[in-house]
């Protein structure tokens, strides 16, 4: 840095175009932080305010919250979260890490089809896993041996299907801090005869540190927050997010739910400050100088790879195909026999296939907004300029979605975008409040990602480009945006997917105009129609596929007009 | 260069924009569709507009569909600025608690008199007027029981008995309008004390409680849990199905609710909203509902879907509807305080 400001000083023709560089970015930042407040924290305020009311709407401090702790049963669903949670992520992050590791740092064959089986768990809706876990572990289950005669509805249930639900996630966001790393350190060890352990444990686990904590992070919250899968397999364990329902759907007791909901935000709020905190150790892994790493073949090591990558694609892949069975079968377990039954929809939903496709329009329109928002976002966060107070804001605000179960989200957008008094109220039962409660909801990973994968990149292209008098565009749209394509790619992919599958968020908001096919699977679940339940939302995960097959190509194509830099010996 | 990014930039964004208020546009509905919430199935939806239509033409109807806890919480939360013309379909406690909030007109359908009883409000100018009746069942998948050695109950006492520990699956009443309806309808049948004493017992038995009514009678059905408290919505349509059950009314008589209409607050077509409230009392629609409801509001029709429990109308508890509606929050407190503190699904 010190280097690029002599630059500057040498260079006083620069001086004004820097000035409305700043200003530029700054002013963006302040747009997107409107854009954010009107997305995230002006709905979330409209029904958390709630939390400090009465019935009436009368003021009333803290007694909803004492009101809460003297009750046991919503006491015990605390404790019960956390116990998932922290199994949850205490599970997840070391496969995600072994997994993601053998992504990026051995030479198993087959690297991308085992990445697409990764992400299999976030292509379809959470539902999907608890209905298969219950076909398999449930007490008709084939498999229900295995757990030992304890039942599937309950923490096990929920933590196995959690495990499979966060599993992407975890091996997203840690393939992509571990893909990114400079190869003349490991050269610079391998020179010096150091042993791998010590390899691993002094240069690659903290390369990865930001990742690990981010991933611990995502998975944590998504596991606390978390309402479908608890809500299918759960049985009569309670956990905060179901808590919620109880107290709004099964007792329209708003005050009460919104106490449940900022209990909810707390451990985002604590995970910020330590994420904060392991921001201001983190170092750039990719300078200007570094050259790419790459494995290269070792055969004991990538042998133990892949027997542990293909073991848990095949655990994925069984659970997907057991769902795929359930929607053939005429009526399980008694009627095993073929039927193509669940398979017509307008049996089943007078929308029939028109839900289909208002979901494809909404997840589109929610993947490009949502990616030019996140990444936007991600860059002035992480690459400009811009005052501390705005940087910080925006990156508070990006990080709040995560801990804000659906059901909270949605019924703050009905009081917010429903208020009379809103002059946006416009968009109140229209498609574009579906897209926009999408892209608040699913903001967190997409700038997580973005930031990882921007961290990722020397500040000091900035700082050159910035002493050669190139505008900050300039080298947004040469540099910064060419090497990011990957991750641009994965954001948007990322919006569709959870845009398909999202439910709690959209449940309250959807019009008879726009119903979605999230919301008919789980009316059709709800009226025991678990065969078509299953065929929907296989659709949903066909689409879903469809588009992640779509990005990889792309990707691939992009990869070979932009990035031949990160392939070594070429060009 | 400045010209051009940031030309390109305004351009996404005010093509943005324009797709935005193009939507906005689009939403805006055309005047006599009637914007209608129901948590009714939503195999009912086509074939009632349908009949609805053949009388009124020149009325459409635009569905909202969810379960009645959803559909109750998201009037709340409209409140401000109702979007809802007509409800069509919601239980009768659920509208009776959005009357209290303040919520419902009152209106009298015309010829609403000729309905069953259970079917009219009781206030001088009604607030809900009954479509259909549900009863509160005991779905007994009958392989499990024989693989189990598990007795058929012919009683709700009888699933006190320690025999059926594990086997049983209801709905919460914490969660479920059904669930409750179990509740109150066996401290209003048997006692609070009484009542109480059986829940106890029922407890030890039940292996998970549910948040939707359907889904302990689809347990049954798979043979999850080989009892399920569920309604005769969704029991005969499982067994139509093939599922391996029996439908069960135990003879010291059930609990029951009834899916009503009301005219909301604010409706914004409420002149339409009363032809179809006028249009739900007559005989035809009556019949209309008899294909897919066993126990419907003119008397005599007896035409329910296959494995309907005929004369259900006979097996209907009696208790108080307002009763009910006035100790709900006592008694799902005490539920509450009793039950859910234990959460693991096989009780303590």
């Amino acid at each position: 840095m010190a280097v690029a400001e002599n630059y500057i000083a040498l260079a006083p023709a620069a001086r004004p175009l820097v000035r409305i560089e700043n200003i530029l970015r700054s002013a963006a930042c302040v747009i997107l932080l409107v854009v954010l407040a009107v997305l995230i924290v002006m709905p979330l305020y409209a029904l958390l305010s709630q939390s400090l009311e009465d019935a009436d709407k009368r003021f009333i401090g803290l007694a909803n919250f004492v009101r809460y702790a003297n009750n046991p049963g919503l006491v015990q669903s605390v404790y019960n979260s956390l116990f998932v949670a922290v199994v949850v992520t205490a599970i997840t992050v070391p496969l995600a890490f072994g997994y993601a590791y053998a992504l990026t740092r051995s030479c198993i064959p087959a690297k991308a089809i085992f990445k697409g089986i990764a992400l299999l768990p976030i292509l379809a809706p959470s539902l999907l896993a608890a209905i298969s876990l219950t076909y398999m572990f449930g007490n008709q289950g084939f498999m229900r041996g295995l757990l030992g005669g304890y039942p599937i509805h309950g923490p096990i249930g929920i933590i196995m299907a959690q495990v499979f639900h966060c599993f992407p996630f975890g091996v997203l966001i840690l393939s992509t801090a571990l893909g990114i790393s400079d190869g003349r350190l490991y050269e610079v060890a391998e020179t010096f005869s150091t042993p791998k352990w010590r390899v691993f444990w002094t240069i690659t686990l903290p390369a990865a540190r930001y990742g690990l904590i981010s991933a611990s992070f995502v998975i944590f919250t998504t596991a606390i927050v978390d309402f479908g899968i608890a809500k299918v397999i759960g049985g009569s364990f309670n956990v905060l997010a179901i808590e919620v329902y109880k107290q709004i759907i099964g007792q329209q007791n708003f005050q009460m739910g919104a106490v449940i909901g900022v209990l909810l935000l707390l451990p985002a709020l604590l995970t910020f400050f330590i994420e904060r905190y392991a921001n201001k150790r983190q170092m750039s892994q990719l300078t200007a100088r570094a050259v790419l790493f790459q494995p290269k073949p070792h055969r004991a090591f990538d042998a133990a790879m892949f027997v542990f990558v293909a073991v848990i694609a095949l655990c994925i892949l069984g659970i997907n195909a057991v769902a795929i069975f359930a929607s053939f079968f005429k009526l399980w377990p008694y009627d095993l026999s073929f039927s193509l039954d669940s398979y017509d929809f307008s049996t089943f939903d007078p929308g029939g296939w028109s839900s289909y496709w208002n979901s494809v329009i909404m997840a589109s329109a929610a993947a490009v907004v949502g990616t030019i928002l996140t990444f936007g976002g991600a860059y002035l966060v992480e690459k400009s300029p811009i005052p501390a107070v705005l940087r910080g804001m925006l990156h508070i605000l990006a990080m709040i979605p995560i801990a804000v179960p659906g059901i909270v989200l949605g019924l703050g957008y009905v009081f917010f975008f429903n208020d009379p008094a809103n002059p946006l109220g416009f968009f109140y039962y229209t498609m574009t409040i579906l897209v926009m409660c999408s892209i608040a909801h699913y903001y967190t990973i997409p700038h997580l990602t973005a930031l990882t994968a921007l961290k990722q990149v020397d500040k000091e292209f900035e700082a050159v480009s910035q002493s050669l008098g190139v505008p900050f565009w300039v080298t947004l749209r040469r540099v910064t945006i060419p090497i990011s394509v990957p991750v641009i790619l994965d954001i948007g992919t990322y919006i569709f997917v959870n845009s398909m599958t999202t439910v709690a968020a959209v449940i309250f908001i959807y019009s008879p105009q726009n119903k979605v096919a999230s919301v008919a699977v789980i009316a059709m679940e709800d009226t025991g129609d678990i065969g078509a339940a299953c065929a929907m939302a296989m659709m949903i995960l066909y689409t879903s596929i469809a588009v992640k097959l779509a990005q990889t190509v792309l990707s691939k194509l992009l990869l070979q007009r932009f990035q031949l830099w990160r392939r070594p010996n070429v060009a | 260069m400045i010209n051009k990014t940031g030309r390109r930039f305004g351009g996404s964004i005010l093509a943005l924009g324009l797709v935005l208020l193009a939507q906005a546009a689009a939403a805006q509905t055309a005047p006599v569709t009637l914007i209608a919430y129901t948590s009714l199935q939503k195999e009912v939806l086509a074939p009632y507009e349908a009949a609805f239509r053949k009388v009124h033409p020149e009325i459409q109807i635009a569905w909202v569909r969810d379960a009645g806890g959803v559909i109750h919480s998201r009037l709340l939360a409209e409140r401000a600025n109702p979007r809802v013309d007509i409800i069509f379909g919601l239980p009768v406690t659920n509208i009776v608690g959005l009357y209290k909030e303040g919520l419902i007109e009152p209106y009298a359908p015309k010829g609403f008199e000729k309905l069953k009883p259970r079917f009219r409000d009781a206030r001088e100018i009604p607030v809900w007027t009954g479509l259909e009746m549900y009863l509160n069942i005991i779905c007994f998948n009958t392989i499990e029981a024989q693989k189990r050695n598990l007795p058929k109950p012919t009683r709700w006492a009888d699933l006190a008995n320690p025999i059926y520990r594990g086997q049983i699956s209801m709905p919460s009443p914490a969660m479920s309008n059904t669930g409750y309806g179990y509740v109150h309808g066996w401290v209003q049948g048997m006692g609070e004390s009484a009542a109480w004493e059986f829940l106890d017992k029922l407890h030890q038995n039940v292996a998970v409680y549910t948040s939707s009514s359907a889904t302990p009678c689809k347990y049954a059905s798979t043979g999850e849990y080989a009892i399920g408290l569920s309604t005769d919505l969704t029991g005969p349509m499982m067994k139509t199905r093939g599922a391996p059950i029996d439908l069960i009314v135990p003879a010291d008589k059930t609990s029951w609710d009834i899916e009503a209409m009301a005219l909301p607050k604010g409706s914004k077509h409420p002149e339409a909203a009363k032809l179809m409230l006028n249009w739900a009392v007559t005989p035809e629609a009556s019949q209309t509902f008899n294909k897919y409801y066993g126990i419907v509001g003119i008397p005599g029709l007896n035409n329910g879907p296959p494995n309907s429990i005929p004369d259900g109308d006979a097996y209907a508890a009696d208790y108080s509807v307002e009763w009910s509606i006035d100790n709900r929050d006592r008694l799902i407190a005490e539920w509450f305080r009793r039950y859910n503190a234990k959460s693991e699904p096989k009780g303590n």
